[in-house]
C-alpha cells in the first residue's frame, strides 16, 4: 500500500512539472481539458458496477459512470470545440 | 496462461495511458499542439477504460451501459449545444460532476465489505474514502454554486460577507471531519456518519464559493478543478488503482498550477479571493456612493454613434476593447465587419486582450476566434499598453474593470494594483455601454469621468452597426469598392 503513496508523491511532482508556462489564450482550453481527465474515476465506477453484488449498489456504480462520462465525454468535446477555433484561425 | 497474460496486458495499456496522459497535459500549454494534446488525453481514457474491462470482464454491462448512453450522451449534447458566452459555466458543470462521480464511487466501495463481496477497508482505504466523500462533495456542489453565479442565476447575498461566514465554515469543516472520524472508529452508525459526513461536506462546498464575488468565479473554478483530480487520487486508493491515483495527482498539481497563473493574471492573491469576500462589496452593496454604483458619477460625457463615426475616420490608429458585454450582445461579428472596414481605408486596427477579459483568461480569444479576427490583430496586455500614446481612438466594448485606471493611481479602489490596459493613455475613448451601472465585480470606473472620455450607451452590437453605416456614408472604404467591383 506504501507504494501508492509513492505513486501519490510522484504523480504530483508530474504534474507541477508539467504545466509550468501557459500562454492566457489557452487558460480556458486547459482548465477544460485537465477537468476531462479528472472524469477518470469512471474507471472506479466501472470496477463498482462490476464487484458490487446488488442492484442497489450497482444502480450506485451506474450513476457514478454516468456522472463520470458527462464530465469526460463533454469535457473533451468542448475542448476540442474551443481549440478547433485556434486552428482555424492559425491556418487562415 | 490466460491469468497470467490479461493482467500484463492490462498493465501495459495502463502504462501507455499514463504516458498519453502526460504528454497531453504537457501538449494543452501550448497553441500549435494543444489540439492533438486533448485527442491524446482523451484517447488515453479509453485505453484505460480498454484495460479495465479486459481483466474484469463485462459483469454488469447492462449498467454500464446505462450509464455510458445516459452520461455519455447528455455530456455530448451538452458540449455540442452550449454557446461560446457560457464556456465557464459549463466547465464548472462538467467539473461538479466529476466530483460528484468520485463521491459516489467511495460511498459504493465503503459498502461493499458490509455485503461480503471485499475485504474490510484497511487504514489508508478509510482514510481515502473519508478524503474522497469530502472533496468530491465540495468540488460538486462548489461547482454548481460557481456555475449559477456565471449565469447570473445567484447573486453574492450581503449577508455571506459577514465574518461570521468563517466560523460557519469551520463548524461545518469540523462536523465533517467528526462524521469522518465517528465512521470508522465505529462512534455512529456506518450509513449515519458517511451521510453527515456527505451532508456537511456538501454544505461546506456552498458555504466557502457563496461568498465568493462573480469577477473570482475563474478561479475559484480552476481551483475545484484541482480538487476534482484530488477526489479522483482518493477514489484510487479506494478501488487500488494506481492509474487513478497517477492521473488524479496529476490533474490536482496542474490545476493548482493553473490556479496560481490565473491568480498571478488578476493580481490576486490566493488565500484573499478565497476567505476575502467579493471585491467592492465593503460598502453596503451596489448603489451605495461609498461601495460605487449609478450614483456616483458626476462629469459623464455621452455622445451620439455619428460623433464617434467622424472620430474613427479621422483616426489613423483604433484599438478596440473587448469584454465580456461584447460577447453577450453577440456583437462579434458586427465588430469584425466594422474593424474591416476601417482596414480597407487604410486605418490600423488592433484588439487589446486582457488576460481576464471575459469571465475566464482566455474566454475572450476564443469568443473573437469564432468571428475569424485574425490572430496577429489580438494583442495582449503587456505588448499593447505602450501604444496607447500613439493610439488615436480606443473603443471599449462591454469591458469595465480591466480598463480602470484606478488601479493604477487610487489606493482606495478595490483594484488597486490590478494590471489594466491604460487605455486612459490615447487620445479619445469611447466606451460603449448599456448604461452606467457598476461593472460585474460592482467597482467604480474613473475612466468614465475623464475629459477626453466619452459614452455611447447603446447596446453593443446596435452600436457597432450604426457606426459601420455612419463610417459607410461618410465614404470611407469607398475607394477600394469602387476598384474591386
Amino acid at each position: 500500500m506504501s507504494e501508492a503513496l509513492w505513486v501519490l508523491l510522484l504523480g504530483s511532482l508530474l504534474g507541477l512539472e508539467l504545466i509550468g508556462k501557459v500562454p492566457p489564450t489557452l487558460h480556458t482550453p486547459l482548465m477544460s481539458g485537465a477537468n476531462a481527465i479528472s472524469g477518470i474515476t469512471l474507471l472506479a465506477a466501472l470496477a463498482l458496477i462490476t464487484q458490487a453484488p446488488t442492484a442497489a449498489l450497482q444502480l450506485v456504480g451506474a450513476v457514478a459512470l454516468g456522472f463520470a462520462l458527462f464530465n469526460v465525454v463533454g469535457g473533451f468535446l468542448v475542448t476540442d470545440r474551443m481549440l478547433a477555433m485556434f486552428r482555424r484561425r492559425g491556418t487562415s | 496462461m490466460t491469468s497470467f497474460a490479461l493482467p500484463s496486458l492490462h498493465l501495459a495499456l495502463d502504462l501507455g495511458a499514463v504516458l498519453l496522459l502526460a504528454l497531453g497535459l504537457k501538449g494543452l500549454s501550448k497553441v500549435r499542439t494543444a489540439r492533438g494534446a486533448n485527442g491524446l488525453a482523451a484517447v488515453a481514457l479509453a485505453l484505460a477504460v480498454l484495460g479495465l474491462l479486459l481483466e474484469q470482464g463485462l459483469t454488469g454491462w447492462a449498467w454500464m451501459l446505462l450509464g455510458l448512453v445516459v452520461g455519455g450522451g447528455a455530456g455530448a449534447l451538452v458540449a455540442y449545444r452550449v454557446p461560446m458566452t457560457s464556456m465557464p459555466e459549463v466547465v464548472a458543470l462538467f467539473n461538479g460532476c466529476g466530483g460528484m462521480s468520485s463521491l459516489l464511487v467511495a460511498l459504493g466501495a465503503a459498502a461493499l465489505p458490509a455485503a461480503g463481496s471485499r475485504a474490510p477497508l484497511d487504514r489508508l482505504e478509510l482514510v481515502s474514502v473519508v478524503v474522497s466523500v469530502l472533496v468530491g462533495a465540495i468540488t460538486f456542489s462548489g461547482s454548481l454554486v460557481a456555475m449559477a453565479k456565471l449565469q447570473e442565476w445567484l447573486a453574492t447575498p450581503g449577508w455571506t460577507q459577514r465574518p461570521a461566514r468563517h466560523a460557519v465554515n469551520l463548524a461545518l469543516a469540523a462536523a465533517a471531519l467528526a462524521c469522518g472520524l465517528a465512521w470508522p472508529m465505529g462512534w455512529l452508525a456506518a450509513p449515519l456518519a458517511l451521510a453527515g459526513l456527505t451532508a456537511a461536506s456538501l454544505l461546506l462546498g456552498i458555504g466557502l464559493t457563496l461568498p465568493i464575488g462573480g469577477a473570482d468565479m475563474p478561479v475559484v473554478i480552476s481551483l475545484l478543478n484541482s480538487y476534482s483530480g484530488v477526489a479522483a487520487a482518493a477514489a484510487g486508493f479506494v478501488v487500488g488503482s494506481q492509474l487513478l491515483i497517477v492521473a488524479g495527482a496529476m490533474v490536482g498539481a496542474a490545476g493548482l498550477i493553473l490556479t496560481q497563473v490565473m491568480c498571478t493574471a488578476m493580481n490576486r492573491s490566493l488565500p484573499s479571493v478565497l476567505f476575502g469576500g467579493a471585491l467592492g462589496a465593503s460598502g453596503s452593496g451596489g448603489g451605495s456612493p461609498a461601495g460605487g454604483g449609478d450614483g456616483s458619477y458626476s462629469s459623464i460625457t455621452s455622445c451620439s454613434p455619428e460623433e464617434c463615426a467622424l472620430a474613427l475616420e479621422a483616426a489613423e490608429r483604433v484599438v478596440f476593447v473587448p469584454g465580456y458585454g461584447l460577447a453577450v450582445a453577440q456583437a462579434q461579428h458586427s465588430l469584425k465587419e466594422l474593424a474591416r472596414l476601417l482596414e480597407t481605408a487604410g486605418i490600423e486596427v488592433a484588439y487589446a486582450i486582457h488576460p481576464v477579459a471575459g469571465r475566464m483568461p482566455g474566454h475572450m480569444n476564443v469568443l473573437l476566434a469564432e468571428a475569424d479576427v485574425p490572430y496577429e490583430q489580438l494583442i495582449e496586455m503587456e505588448a499593447i499598453n505602450p501604444d496607447f500614446p500613439r493610439t488615436d481612438v480606443v473603443i471599449v466594448l462591454g469591458a469595465n474593470d480591466v480598463v480602470n485606471p484606478d488601479a493604477k493611481t487610487d489606493p482606495a479602489s478595490p483594484l488597486y494594483g490590478m494590471p489594466v490596459l491604460e487605455v486612459d493613455q490615447a487620445r479619445s475613448v469611447f466606451v460603449v455601454k448599456r448604461s452606467l451601472g457598476a461593472g460585474y465585480s460592482g467597482i467604480r470606473n474613473g475612466l468614465f469621468e475623464l475629459p477626453h472620455t466619452s459614452m455611447v450607451f447603446g447596446d453593443a452590437k446596435a452600436v457597432l452597426q450604426q457606426l459601420t453605416t455612419e463610417l459607410r456614408s461618410l465614404g470611407v472604404g469607398k475607394v477600394p469598392a469602387a476598384a474591386g467591383r
